[in-house]
């Protein structure tokens, strides 16, 4: 909705090229805390990625290494190759748009915008007459034309999104990086903006890192998700791996709704509560396990042939079916599932459960579940 | 709409309400009034009776004290220490709140106990340390006699006293500010290529600058009117080490009450300078200066 023309973006960015990011074992510890625990990534040339994960998982402390506001205590960073690590903030061209943006309040949006270029050198200082058309070049990029003279606090948070935005892209950074874009915007500013940074990120082709916390964002958005736990990666790949092959309990926890159901692996046979569950174990040593699956992916099944059993604990009627709250058998939490109309419920009956894809991690020696198996 | 005319029509018939967190009239008046009383007696008398003392035997005799030698010397040594002393407490200020601020090293609780000692300690006592340390029977007298520098007794000593008791002023202001700032948007500046320096000039002080000229006005008040450190290391060599609150006393115990009363005018005239700026500060650029309870 606020892209508006490309050509203003081609006269901005030119047909730059994005610009690879290597990150090498990179760790930082803060005091006793471990921000960062060997963390290594390879980000492609204009590739848009997301740092996903919960607070103190070191997303932000890992976006801030790559800007150089942190310098890692050890590993490297590569730009294009190039070892990047010891240098200083000024000199790495990044773009970076901070959470809840950082604009100097004291300046108008124009100055705002004019401020790296400003500060340049002599030597490499564009003319004043060439800033002031940057400038008005990005107001109109951002679609904020005839609010230059404007102060940050007359602004509204989307816009003040979009200064912090054409701030970013005023040095013509070699990447753009992002801390929470739109933490602090309401739902529905968010949604818009969202598009538009897409729309921003296709139309520079720069190497942009966003880090967000809100797992649909970041599903919705990147080209890439690298899923950040305890400054670990717990899983680096697409959307769809991420949903389709979740790499750790984490992951399938943490990216979208999971069900854990503790379960004994014995002889190649899953049992949860006295009932055999059909998964695979191939490969999978005996003793304590979790089974997780998606609400999705059970189902109400014929009578006699489900993995599970559950109660029904309310039923209500949807466009296409019923919607179940099933308790199931030996499990604290309720489901909600939707079932087509022929499936026969009553409330407070029991009904026989079936899964269609699950996923199981077996114990290890301290009682961690790592190792996926790829279920049913 | 009905509603309203019923509201109105029931105030018309005079109807009379009052708050319920409102005390009553007689209990309002009565506080006002002490508090005014009190305030005229103590503060607004003793003031207007310096101006009143000033001018008793009319202008003439008032502008003749400041034709003394004397006076102009003091005059002349309190503005040369205060302008010694400010800029100074001003580098120290900033110095001291942007690294307490902006960084965590060891030693930065006792650094900022350390900034908070001049106000603990009583001005007399900071003045009789320096001179155990640099007077003729001090720790470095001997040797500096020997070299021919002479500290306390002279405006160096006197330079050094002001500086100790009005040091917290500056960073005492600039610290609560600093911290509540953070250092976002130095970082953000940085990342848009600026130096450490340029950020400074370009981003920090103009976030600061109310509370830095807040902090200098008091400093500088301090400075100009302290007594009890000065009077212990200056010697009271008239025409030389006296400062205006050190003539003021001297004067005065020679009932020269009209050259006392005089000087001391000048300090009253800085001190109501210095109070109208903090009140137009406070009310123009609250927010500026805001992120603390007033401390002053």
């Amino acid at each position: 909705m606020l892209t508006r023309s490309p050509d203003a973006l081609a006269a901005t960015e030119g047909s730059k090229r994005g610009t690879s990011i290597r990150i090498e074992g990179v760790e930082q510890d803060f005091g006793a805390f471990p921000a960062l625990r060997d963390v290594s990534l390879d980000i492609q040339p204009g590739e848009l990625v997301a740092l996903l994960g919960p607070s103190g998982s070191g997303k932000t402390t890992l976006l801030r290494v790559i800007a150089g506001l942190n310098s890692p205590d050890r590993g490297r960073i590569l730009f294009d190759g190039e070892n990047a690590t010891n240098l200083p903030v000024q000199d790495r061209h990044v773009g970076m748009v901070f959470q809840n943006y950082a604009l100097f309040k004291h300046m108008t949006v124009a100055d705002n915008i004019a401020y790296g270029l400003r500060v340049r050198p002599r030597r490499t200082r564009p003319p004043r007459a060439a800033i002031k058309a940057r400038v008005m070049e990005l107001l109109q990029f951002v679609q904020l034309d005839g609010l230059g003279g404007r102060y940050p606090a007359q602004l509204s948070g989307g816009q003040r999104q979009r200064v912090a935005l054409a701030r970013a892209l005023a040095i013509e950074p070699r990447v753009l990086l992002l801390d929470e874009p739109f933490g602090a915007l309401d739902a529905r500013v968010r949604k818009d903006l969202r598009r538009w940074l897409r729309d921003i990120h296709k139309q520079t082709g720069l190497t942009t890192v966003f880090v967000t916390h809100d797992q649909d964002e970041a599903m919705e958005l990147a080209d890439r998700v690298v899923v950040l736990n305890e400054g670990r990666i717990e899983q680096i790949g697409t959307p769809e791996e991420l949903y389709d092959r979740p790499a750790s309990p984490f992951v399938i926890s943490f990216v979208g709704e999971a069900v854990a159901l503790p379960v004994t692996i014995s002889d190649g046979h899953v049992t949860f509560g006295g009932r055999e569950l059909h998964i695979d174990t191939h490969g999978l040593r005996s003793g304590p396990a979790r089974v997780f699956f998606r609400p999705a992916d059970i189902a109400v099944t014929a009578e006699g042939s489900g993995d599970l059993e559950g109660r029904v604990e309310s039923l209500r009627r949807t466009p296409a079916g019923v919607r179940a709250t099933i308790a199931i058998d030996g499990y604290d939490q309720t489901l909600e599932i939707d079932s087509p109309l022929d499936r026969s419920a009553s409330l407070g009956g029991r009904v026989p459960l079936s899964l269609a894809k699950a996923r199981i991690f077996p114990a290890d020696e301290n009682g961690d579940y790592v190792n996926a198996g790829d279920g049913i | 709409m009905s509603e309203i005319a019923v509201t109105s029509s029931g105030r018309s018939r005079g109807v009379k309400f009052r708050p319920v967190t409102q005390d009553s009239s007689f209990a309002r008046y009565t506080l006002i009034a002490t508090a005014v009383l009190f305030l005229a007696l103590f503060l607004f008398a003793p003031l207007a009776i310096v101006f009143v003392e000033a001018f008793s035997k009319g202008i003439g005799p008032f502008l003749t004290a400041f034709g003394d030698p004397d006076a102009r010397a003091a005059i002349r040594l309190t503005l040369l220490v205060a302008a010694i002393s400010v800029p100074a407490n001003l580098v120290f200020g900033l110095a001291a709140s942007w690294s307490i601020a902006k960084f965590s090293f060891p030693g930065k609780s006792v650094l900022i106990t350390l900034i908070d000692l001049p106000f603990s300690v009583s001005p007399v006592v900071a003045g009789l340390v320096y001179v155990l340390v640099f007077g003729g029977q001090g720790l470095f007298g001997p040797w500096l006699a020997a070299h021919g520098v002479q500290i306390i007794f002279a405006v160096p000593g006197i330079v050094l006293a002001t500086i100790f008791v009005t040091f917290p002023f500056v960073a005492r202001e600039l610290i609560p500010l600093m911290e509540e700032q953070g250092k976002i948007e130095e970082e953000a500046a940085l990342t848009l290529g600026a130096s450490g320096f340029k950020t400074f000039l370009t981003v920090t002080l103009p976030n600061i600058k109310w509370g830095l000229l807040y902090g200098v006005l008091l400093c500088n008040a301090r400075a100009m009117g302290e007594f009890g450190a000065v009077s212990v290391v200056s010697g009271h060599i008239r025409g030389l080490t006296n400062t205006i609150p050190l003539q003021v006393e001297i004067l005065y115990n020679e009932y020269n009450n009209v050259a006392a009363f005089a000087l001391a005018v000048l300090l009253a005239g800085l001190a109501l300078v210095t109070l109208g700026l903090k009140t137009f500060l406070e009310w123009r650029h609250a927010d500026a200066l805001s992120g603390r309870a007033r401390r002053h």
